[in-house]
């Protein structure tokens, strides 16, 4: 698959000697030094060029920005990169150039370890439990970096999501689609993030559950923490976005806010059905 | 009466030395699976780490012996104990470094890690019986037995004697110590939760700021602890020889799969089927058949369903019938 002999894996199918399921996938890289550098918003992925290992460039020149108290929303068509935009942000990309900054310090050079002892919370699209744990040994795995006492922080995810209050003690792998995302959200909120980011939070679950998960977020943010969000419902997320980047091709094609982009009659023609 | 006594046999050569070894299988079976959940490669080199571990533990024995230290009536081993789970964790840790960090840093597949544990396997196969030779060694000392066999019988009367040996209610002692202490620092430390946390998800463990070098080393300072373990109570029990501690590692792969790989529980669970079934299948039944059996039913022959030196097929057996039946294990392991 990459050309590493290591990581062939063809006609293994025996369980009983190895543990089926992926593994690992970001790739481990050493933490460079943080520098400070001017920026005018809160978190920026500033002309971001880059692709996975040593394949051909995803993005190219693509720049996504949010501001303190804000919802920044990514949406586009399928593999417009969308997601490896958020993961460039999230140093899990290898950048040809372009740089990151967050909160006037430029961490193009951090690993993603680093950046969330920077304070970047970061929620996966998937895989984004520990399934075989409970709800509040997961939320517990969330402030594995704090030393302090977490029990506020504790309470308060549990009054932004009460159904994890009633199921504290079961495992999360037991949950339903919507309730997991909870869980996931709450284990990035644990670290008490300066930024969160959502890769697609509600990929997969039912319209009722997501309406919920939507009003949820805007919650997160009104309590101050600035969200940069992607998302396959585009309609839904810009109307609930400050901010608005339709991609293309791993290009920018179309931003603003929400409510301009919702009027723009191109992206209304090409992304949101008429 | 002759109840009584059926109940006493089958307790002196079925219940007494099966539970022993069912512990001994399920300390190893314990290593195997946490291995199998955390580091994800099944470690061939298990068997020979339990030697490894033993034969530091003989060492540091056999000099205690000759300094004239002892523990009265306990065997000295439990106290050289902890000098030879500190020279298979420092083994575990050197090999670690100079050989399975390698891989980790390449990403390489589990399978090709399987295939070095082998090689692992033959290095430490080849260590231990450097240092200390081929040949059966016995270490154990102190108190023989708790209740000889004549003793009871005296005691109760009976025809049937019931004899406990001291290596057997010591090894249920420390392995259930063990085991408690594994199960306490897997679900209420911060490091055990890190490690089961790594072991659902290593890369959102990562981001939560496992550390995952950390949670390796930690993983290989158990698996030394418990290989050690298990490989000095079998010691006591059965003396030590090179060769069958790398034998061990059938049956200790076969309880770790009955009892669900991955899962801890299942791999005590496994631990006891296995040996309970080994004993009960190569038992000559006929003494307890004799009691409980009107004249005219006696068998002949021993009832012996398998010699001894079958017993091992007993596990693959098991194996085979559990991988049909019931894939994931007693208790919902992986599925294999």
């Amino acid at each position: 698959m990459s050309g590493n002999p290591y990581q062939e894996d063809r006609g293994n199918k025996d369980a009983s000697i190895t543990r089926p399921g992926m593994g690992g996938e970001i790739e481990h890289r050493e933490s460079g030094p943080a520098r400070a550098a001017a920026a005018d918003s809160f978190l920026v992925g500033e002309a971001m060029t880059g692709g996975y290992g040593k394949g051909p460039d995803i993005l190219h020149d693509c720049t996504i920005a949010v501001d303190r108290g804000e919802i920044a929303v990514i949406v586009g068509p399928n593999g417009a990169g969308k997601s490896t935009a958020m993961k460039a942000v999230f140093g899990m990309l290898n950048m040809r150039s372009g740089r990151v900054l967050l909160d006037g310090e430029d961490i193009t050079a951090l690993s993603p370890q680093d950046r969330v002892k920077k304070g970047m919370g970061f929620v996966p699209q998937v895989r984004n439990i520990f399934p075989s744990m409970t709800v509040e040994e997961n939320l517990e795995m969330g402030a594995f970096i704090r030393e302090d006492d977490i029990r506020t922080t504790m309470e308060q995810v549990y009054d932004l999501f009460p159904i994890l209050r009633d199921k504290r003690d079961q495992a999360a792998g037991e949950l339903s689609g919507g309730q997991r995302q909870q869980v996931a959200v709450g284990r990035a909120l644990m670290t008490q993030p300066k930024v969160l980011m959502l890769d697609e939070p509600t990929a997969g679950v039912s319209p009722i559950v997501m309406d919920e998960l939507f009003d949820r977020i805007i919650e997160v943010a009104r309590t101050g923490i600035p969200i940069l969000m992607v998302e396959q419902n585009a309609r839904q997320a810009l109307e609930i976005a400050d901010h608005g980047y339709v991609l293309v091709q791993g290009r920018n094609a179309h931003t603003g806010t929400g409510k301009e982009l919702l009027a723009d009659p191109e992206v209304r023609q090409s992304f949101l059905g008429g | 009466m002759d109840l009584l006594n059926a109940i006493v046999a089958l307790l002196n050569f079925v219940i007494v030395p099966a539970t022993a070894y069912g512990a001994q299988l399920a300390l190893g079976a314990l290593g195997v699976t946490l291995i199998y959940g955390i580091l994800r490669f099944s470690n061939f080199a298990h068997g020979d780490t339990m030697a490894f571990g033993t034969t530091i533990t003989i060492l540091f024995t056999w000099w205690f012996q000759s300094l004239g230290v002892s523990l009265g009536p306990l065997p000295t081993a439990l106290l050289a104990l902890p000098f030879g789970i500190a020279g298979a964790a420092l083994l575990m840790l050197g090999t670690d470094r100079v050989v399975y960090r390698f891989y980790r840093a390449q990403k390489a597949v589990p399978v090709i890690l399987v295939i070095v544990s082998m090689g692992v396997m033959f290095v430490y196969n080849g260590l231990v019986r450097f240092i200390i030779g081929v040949d059966e060694q016995r270490f154990d000392d102190g108190n023989r037995f708790i209740i000889s066999a004549r003793d009871f019988k005296e005691m109760t009367g009976l025809d049937e004697g019931l004899a406990l040996k001291s290596t057997q209610a010591i090894t249920l002692v420390v392995a259930a110590i063990a085991v408690a202490l594994l199960f306490w620092f897997l679900n209420k430390t911060r490091t055990g939760k890190s490690m089961r946390a790594f072991s659902d998800n290593e890369d959102l463990a990562l981001l939560s700021g496992i550390n995952p070098e950390r949670v390796v080393v930690v993983t290989w300072l158990i698996v030394a602890a418990l290989a050690t373990v298990a490989g000095t109570l079998y010691g006591l029990d059965k003396g030590f020889k090179p060769f069958v501690y790398f034998q061990l590692l059938l049956p200790i792969f076969a309880a770790a799969i009955v009892g669900g790989l991955g899962s801890p529980l299942g791999a005590i669970a496994g631990g006891f089927v296995i040996a309970y079934s080994e004993v009960m299948i190569t038992y000559a039944w006929k003494k307890v058949a004799g009691y409980l059996l009107p004249e005219s039913l006696e068998p002949d022959g021993l009832a012996q369903l398998l010699s001894t030196d079958y017993k091992f097929a007993v596990s693959f057996a098991i194996l085979v019938v559990v991988l049909l039946f019931k894939p994931t294990g007693l208790f919902k392991g992986q599925s294999v």
